[in-house]
């Protein structure tokens, strides 16, 4: 009784507060790794209160999937753009903004994302997969 | 200094008591109570980031996952037949205390813990800190190392993540089954 409904409650602060560490990653400890793992363990204490079934039916396993491999596949677009415009790969500098420590600030947000993407899909996709239902 | 030798102390018997334990379950929670206590560690010396990972990845994610290994198991660990002293381990011990002191004799030649003079805190350091906000703009060179100045590592640390989860998926997912 109690579990759940703290839980609910719970969830979307330990969310925000995930987003909040991604988008800080460039002014205080955190970033794409730290926050990635937050946000997967919101979604890991739902599997552990309410059960996998019903986070199954909210956070479907196709779509884990696929967002396990969308961050990796951002991060490496953000590092070949680098190229196509010129720099080296990953060197954000390059990208066509006005202003180079914009286009760094910018180009490590997005690296940052794809490394929350896959590590927070990865995280979920592994408790889905090892734990196993008692019969 | 006190707490340091406090604080190294818990670890080793949390250590010793993760490895000891009989209880798969105590084992597991045990290791998230010595992450705990290394995330304090990471914190006295500075290492915030560090920290920041340890308390998100080893206390929380690794024991959960480390509980959800421990479904498809047994709780208690089998009882190991003792084998006979032989040569055999005779030759093992011989070996282990040989690499064991080849490591040590190995650290005296490392730099002293912060050390002011050595070529990390003179060159590449200085690099970073300064080159960070020159060059990116970026206040956290903690990040601005790990993601432009060595993104081509975070990239394959990624990819690492990544390709764990695609093993993952390949060795344990049955449809049927579950």
């Amino acid at each position: 009784m109690i579990i759940p409904y703290i839980t609910k409650k719970m969830i979307p602060f330990i969310q925000l507060y995930a987003l909040y560490v991604i988008a800080h990653g460039d002014l205080g400890p955190g970033g794409g790794f730290q926050g990635g793992v937050i946000f997967g363990a919101s979604i890991i204490l739902h599997i552990l209160v309410f059960g996998m079934e019903k986070t199954k039916r909210l956070f479907p396993l196709k779509i884990m999937d696929f967002f396990g491999s969308l961050g990796v596949l951002i991060y490496s677009l953000i590092g070949l753009l680098c190229i196509y415009f010129g720099g080296s790969m990953l060197e954000y500098t390059k990208l066509p903004f006005k202003d180079p420590h914009l286009a760094a600030h910018l180009g490590i947000f997005g690296i940052e994302v794809g490394v929350a993407i896959t590590v927070s899909a990865v995280m979920v996709v592994f408790i889905f997969d090892i734990a196993r239902k008692k019969g | 200094m006190a707490i340091d030798i406090f604080l190294l102390f818990f670890l080793v018997v949390f250590a010793f008591y993760a490895v000891y334990a009989r209880n798969l379950l105590v084992s597991v929670i045990i290791l998230s109570a010595f992450s705990m206590v290394m995330t304090i560690v990471w914190t006295r010396l500075n290492a915030v980031d560090v920290a920041f990972t340890e308390a998100a990845v080893g206390a929380g994610v690794s024991t959960i996952i480390f509980l959800a290994a421990l479904s498809r198991t047994k709780e208690t660990e089998e009882k190991v037949k003792k084998g006979k002293f032989d040569i055999y381990s005779l030759i093992t011990l011989f070996i282990v205390i040989l690499t064991g002191s080849v490591l040590i004799y190995g650290t005296f030649d490392m730099y002293g813990f912060g050390d002011i003079d050595t070529p990390i805190n003179n060159v590449l350091a200085p690099r970073y800190i300064y080159g960070s906000m020159a060059e990116l703009g970026i206040k956290n060179f903690v990040t601005s190392i790990l993601a432009a100045y060595r993104g081509y590592d975070t990239l394959g640390e990624t990819t690492v993540i990544f390709t764990a989860g695609v093993a993952v998926v390949i060795l344990l997912r049955r449809k049927e089954l579950d």
